[in-house]
């Protein structure tokens, strides 16, 4: 497993999630993210490359339904609880270099 | 305060109404909440139609349910029509759902009678409520120490008497150690035994909803009452509700339970002491002590802290001030939805946003988030291993009792309060945290039971022989 975090890995996983940071708080966030992977170093004490991964602890895929008409949620309610609806849609700020 | 069962026994019979239990229940928030903090938002104009929808159909004969009348607290992770949801979280502040979780179609259908939303850490991620945007829950047997977290609201309703049961969820002791820092009955059931459909999402392949209590039979009457397939959940089990309120007087005579030496070394004398006297009583009981070790728990901690943030940082992923709560306004779509999340996150959020960003990252995925889903294969293996000498497994839920505020500032510290609670989640199993003897300043200890998939039953049989050994009920 690789060492703890750099400032800059932190600085890009940030940018990733949408997450601006200060100076300061990279500078805490970088220590702590550290201190919880260099705790889960303890995973390499043991050889699991003979163990298959576990996402569903019960083994459930694919569940699949009839492709029937269900009930849905009301547009307008939903819209309601927006923060910026418009013509019946969520409402965004423009996107790429379109003009506003 | 009567339990769930007496209320739903007095208000079917006509001794007392919903509406009168409902009030009663308000007079008790209101008399504790500005100095515990307990509750975020009430809901008095619809609990009321509900109470008085109960009172009318006792006054016409109608048999209403298990949870007649019973007003019940809701964790604020769980969506209810006509008051805000918020998880705790400014991003989600003022948002109202446009649904119900189907949790409280089926309370309702029930019966029970929704008060209002409780505090807990934000998006479920902590073990104090101190995580919660709106400040932190208080334990009512001791305000100047946390109830526990992350459903620490919840736990603290049902131990400061403002409802008889309540609603958690937990996704790696957030049930079972609330439970146990506030002296009550928290049980986190069988992964997909309750549906998860408006539970607002955490680590998916780890939540799980499940009860508060002070008795052991109110908890199984509530769960049975919740449980059960749900179309709307497409990882809930497929069967129907199971018989539990039948199995709580059971016993454990010759039942093997496992003492799990992982499962207490290093917790606080006391703890301990616990733990061997609840043995004693089981074994007494007529039950078979077995003592087990399985070393392979101890990697429990280590899993749980990337599965669990991997999977929040999909999920949280859609709280980009689009479709619901807080927009913060920037110049196009990208910096708004970072203006967003930065505004509306709390610490522990980004923190763990980040981790489980970077664990799931292109060149880091195989060493952390691939190693930690083997390490849960590894988990259920020595489980089942266990299982096949023992028909359920007993230990600490905590290592020690509940801690005062800010004494974990650091992240790690605070994460090693669940490391008796996480390896259930992990396997999917159900696990129960019944309160047993006391500890430092004579605050209350959690035993843990643990058993396989589907064996509430049995662990609500064997909660239920401590209960009455520890003198209550």
């Amino acid at each position: 497993m690789s060492s703890p975090l750099s400032r800059d890995d932190v600085a890009k996983v940030a940018k990733l999630a949408r997450l601006r940071l200060t100076e300061e708080e990279l500078t805490t966030f970088t220590g702590q993210l550290s201190g919880v992977l260099e705790h889960a170093n303890d995973m390499n004490s043991l050889d699991l490359s003979a163990l298959e991964p576990t996402s569903n602890p019960f083994g459930l895929t694919n569940v699949t339904r009839e492709d029937v008409i269900w009930k849905s949620l009301d547009r307008e309610a939903v819209l309601a609880e927006a923060p910026d609806a418009q013509d019946g849609r969520f409402a965004v700020p423009r996107i790429l270099g379109e003009a506003p | 305060m009567k339990s769930a069962v007496e209320i739903a026994n007095d208000v079917q019979t006509g001794a007392t109404t919903a509406v009168a239990q409902l009030e009663a229940s308000y007079a008790a928030i209101e008399a504790r909440n500005a100095e515990l903090n307990v509750f975020l938002h009430l809901d008095k104009d619809g609990a009321r139609k509900i109470a008085e929808a109960v009172d009318a159909r006792v006054a016409a004969g109608e048999k209403v349910g298990p949870l007649a009348g019973v007003p019940i607290a809701i964790k604020d992770n769980l969506c209810q029509t006509g008051i805000p949801t918020t998880c705790s979280s400014k991003i989600l502040e003022g948002w109202k759902p446009p649904y119900n979780a189907t949790v409280i179609d089926r309370l309702v259908a029930a019966g029970a009678v929704p008060v209002g939303k409780t505090n807990l850490d934000e998006f479920a991620m902590g073990s104090s409520t101190e995580n919660s945007a709106f400040g932190p829950t208080r334990n009512p047997l001791d305000p100047s120490r946390v109830p526990g977290g992350s459903s620490g609201g919840s736990a603290a309703a049902v131990a400061g008497d403002m409802t008889s049961i309540s609603l958690g969820s937990d996704t790696g002791g957030s049930i079972r150690q609330p439970a146990a820092f506030c002296g009550i009955v928290g049980m986190k059931p069988t992964y997909g035994l309750v549906s998860r459909y408006g539970l607002i999402a955490f680590a998916s392949s780890l939540d799980q909803i499940g009860p508060f209590s002070k008795t052991v039979m109110d908890s199984a009457v509530l769960l049975e009452a919740i449980a059960g397939h749900d179309p709307l959940d497409s990882t809930s089990l497929p069967e129907p509700s199971p018989s539990l309120v039948s199995h709580v007087n059971d016993g454990v005579a010759g039942k093997r339970i496992g003492l799990v030496k992982e499962l207490y070394e290093g917790a606080d004398e006391s703890v301990v002491n616990a733990v061997m006297g609840a043995v004693a009583v089981l074994k007494e009981a007529g039950a078979e002590i077995v003592e087990l070790s399985i070393p392979e728990l101890r990697l429990g901690l280590s899993a749980y802290y990337l599965i669990a943030p991997a999977e929040a940082s999909s999920n949280l992923a859609r709280f980009d001030g689009v479709r619901f709560g807080l927009r913060v306004d920037g110049e196009d779509v990208t910096a708004m939805m970072e203006a967003t999340r930065t505004a509306g996150f709390g610490a522990e959020v980004k923190r763990r946003i980040m981790l489980g960003t970077y664990a799931l990252s292109a060149g880091y995925y195989d060493a952390y988030y691939g190693q930690a889903l083997k390490v849960r294969t590894l988990t259920i293996n020595a489980f089942k291993k266990a299982y096949a000498q023992a028909d359920m497994l007993i230990g600490a839920t905590t290592p020690g009792v509940a801690f005062k505020f800010g004494a974990k500032s650091d992240p790690m510290e605070m994460y090693l309060n669940d490391v008796f609670t996480i390896p259930t989640n992990l396997a999917g199993d159900p696990a129960v945290s019944v309160s047993f003897g006391k500890g430092e300043e004579n605050l209350p200890i959690g035993v843990q039971l643990l058993g396989p998939g589907r064996s509430e039953a049995s662990l609500y049989a064997a909660a239920r022989v401590l209960e009455i050994a520890d003198g209550r009920s």
